[in-house]
């Protein structure tokens, strides 16, 4: 770091408020910026667009939306399609007034030098937009995604120069882990998990886990692994965390919430049959 | 296929005048987000969007959508809404998005979208692109870890039935149409780009435990059975009101055959009288008389949602106890254990 009393050599001040700022990026977004970079013209090395979201209380920057950007690169110069970029915020904006401005993203890996100036652009729109970006050609062999913001350089009162900054980004993809990542990390399903399938599956990896942890704590009672107090924290509070009942109470819990649920399911039985029946009786009054 | 080689032209003209059926709709993992987090944030408000694609052959393939802002009672914003969308279309074919609208999609309460709007609305469609698809969320159902991701159609003999608006006890039993043949569900298939494939395989966490099975555990399912059930009652109330416009309908019926009965026999008689006397026998038969004209059968479309709604209700219901019989038999394995 630079800024230390001495040197007038210093980052702006915003860079004590930037140091906070963290990111959240919403699986969506990732997808539309693979879509916008499979369907770019042919010309183009790299997509821009903008970023939408918004900024929580807590200073996380919440990046939820994301549409591109037509425009033109050449040596020195950035031709950005400010008309679409406005007319398709516009159209944003009416579906959802909330998702406002957050920053703008780019293909490839890192900052480049084109970079500076379509930052610029944004730092118009929105004060201290997020840059991010996301590395469609693997170049050092995984998908990188970073985000960045810009900080000021200045010479005590002249600035000098911005520079990039990265920022921590949350990838844990919460509405991707919903959906299902079976789902989005394959080429293709040809078909949708239905409940039971769903519940299949939940059941097994359950298992699993149970069967590992077994398995860890005879390893361990064994002396054929050495015990990690952690580990052993986290399996004793896991097992805690059932409520403790005493057989008969839990037995006649279970066993009510058995009943309900059975009543409910002679309820629907008996709602079908019914209709089946009114069918056939509907059927047989035309016949008059 | 080797055999098709040999055919005419005439025809193999004559067959592709034939259009395949759609067997299957494709949606890229973008749309599916797509619909996810619009439908989500404004649940529970009910919104739509359009759907962008392409058909190709029995495959209709989904490659993006873009949402519809909340319609408000006003035409001003109407036209406004118009406009939205052509915008958007425009502004989405300028970065070489497929610019083919292939259907809408809907979110939904538990599950009650059969009705007669979603009718209009997909015959409105159908004028416009030959196959066209609705697909419905649920955002209510995927706190309990299910994707209620549907992709539906009105089945083609519906569709003619409803063009001519006829659907009358005849008709429908000529076209042997019941209540579970007006709209067909579509298996859907999901496909992502192999760049998407790549990041999300990069991406995925390495917890062996995911939001989803989460979900999926969560014991609590009353809520969401009683509303079912509310729902399901409302139904019940509605489908006896239909029953009962039926009901009256056949004693209307039955009241005026009686009346047309007696009115001929009384004609009958005056005829044989007349036929003594060596008159001229009056006509069997009088348009002018107000029992003769036909009373309008009341139309059986609504009875035919409402059941639909009420099966679909039941089925719900039937699949949330399925799985909570699993998840209570889960836990009490794991105290006994």
């Amino acid at each position: 770091m630079a800024a230390s009393e001495r040197t007038v050599l210093q980052f702006a001040s915003s860079s004590s408020s930037t140091a906070n700022i963290t990111a959240k990026v919403h699986p969506l977004v990732i997808f539309n910026i693979c879509d916008c970079y499979v369907r770019r013209p042919d010309q183009a090395e790299r997509v821009i667009g903008t970023l939408l979201g918004s900024v929580l209380p807590d200073g996380t920057v919440d990046i939820r939306n994301s549409y591109v950007v037509p425009h033109n690169e050449f040596s020195d110069q950035v031709a950005l399609d400010i008309e679409y970029h406005h007319t398709m915020l516009k159209s944003h904006l009416k579906v959802n007034p909330q998702e406002v401005i957050v920053g703008w993203f780019s293909t490839g890996l890192g900052v480049t030098g084109g970079s500076a100036l379509i930052h610029e652009f944004y730092s118009r729109e929105v004060s201290n937009p997020v840059h991010l970006t996301v590395d469609t050609g693997f170049q050092n062999g995984e998908g990188t995604i970073k985000a960045y913001v810009s900080v000021n350089l200045s010479l005590a009162d002249r600035p000098l120069a911005a520079q990039f900054q990265e920022i921590p980004l949350d990838l844990r993809m919460i509405e991707a882990e919903r959906v299902g990542f079976d789902i989005l990390k394959t080429t293709s399903v040809d078909k949708l998990p239905s409940d039971l399938e769903g519940m299949e599956v939940l059941m097994e990896r359950l298992v699993t886990l149970i069967n590992d942890v077994y398995k860890y704590v005879d390893d361990v009672v064994e002396g054929r692994v050495a015990p990690d107090n952690n580990i052993g924290r986290f399996i004793s509070e896991a097992v805690d965390s059932l409520p403790k009942l005493s057989p008969p109470a839990f037995d006649k819990l279970i066993n009510d919430n058995l009943q309900d649920q059975l009543l409910m399911l002679y309820l629907s039985s008996i709602t079908r049959t019914q209709l089946s029946l009114a069918e056939k009786l509907n059927t047989a009054a035309q016949m008059l | 296929m080797a055999n098709s080689m040999a055919r005419s032209f005439l025809q193999v003209a004559a067959t592709e005048e034939v259009a395949t059926p759609l067997r299957v709709v494709q949606i890229e993992g973008l749309v599916i987000l797509k619909i996810i987090k619009h439908c989500k944030e404004f649940s529970p408000a009910l919104v739509t969007g359009q759907l962008l694609g392409l058909d190709v052959g029995s495959v209709l393939e989904v490659t993006n959508c873009f949402p519809f802002p909340i319609q408000e009672e006003d035409e001003e914003i109407e036209a406004d809404g118009a406009n939205y969308q052509l915008e958007m279309m425009r502004c989405l074919r300028e970065v070489n998005v497929d610019n083919n609208t292939v259907g809408w999609y809907q979110s939904t309460m538990l599950g009650c979208f059969q009705t007669v709007e979603l009718i209009e609305t997909f015959m409105n469609y159908q004028e416009n692109i030959r196959r066209c698809v609705c697909i419905i969320y649920d955002p209510s159902r995927s706190n309990q870890g299910a994707l209620a991701l549907k992709a539906l159609k009105l089945s083609d003999s519906f569709m003619d039935l409803y063009r001519n608006n006829n659907f009358t006890g005849d008709k429908l039993r000529e076209k042997n149409l019941s209540w579970v043949d007006i709209f067909e569900e579509i298996p859907i298939k999901v496909s992502n780009s192999a760049l998407v494939s790549a990041f999300m395989t990069e991406l995925e966490a390495d917890t062996p435990v995911t939001q989803c099975d989460y979900d999926r555990l969560r014991l609590s399912s009353s809520p969401f059975l009683a509303r079912n059930v509310e729902f399901l009652i409302e139904c019940m109330d509605d489908l006896s009101a239909e029953q009962q416009k039926f009901q009256y309908y056949y004693r209307n019926l039955t009241r005026q055959q009686a009346q047309q009965h007696a009115w001929l026999q009384k004609r009958r008689d005056e005829n044989k009288a007349r036929k003594a006397a060596g008159e001229e026998p009056l006509p069997e038969e009088d348009p002018s008389n107000p029992i003769f004209k036909p009373i309008p059968e009341p139309s059986r479309l609504e009875s035919f949602l409402v059941t639909n709604r009420i099966a679909n209700y039941c089925n719900q219901i039937n699949g949330v106890t399925g799985q909570s019989f699993n998840r209570l038999y889960l836990m009490k394995a794991l105290h006994d254990n």
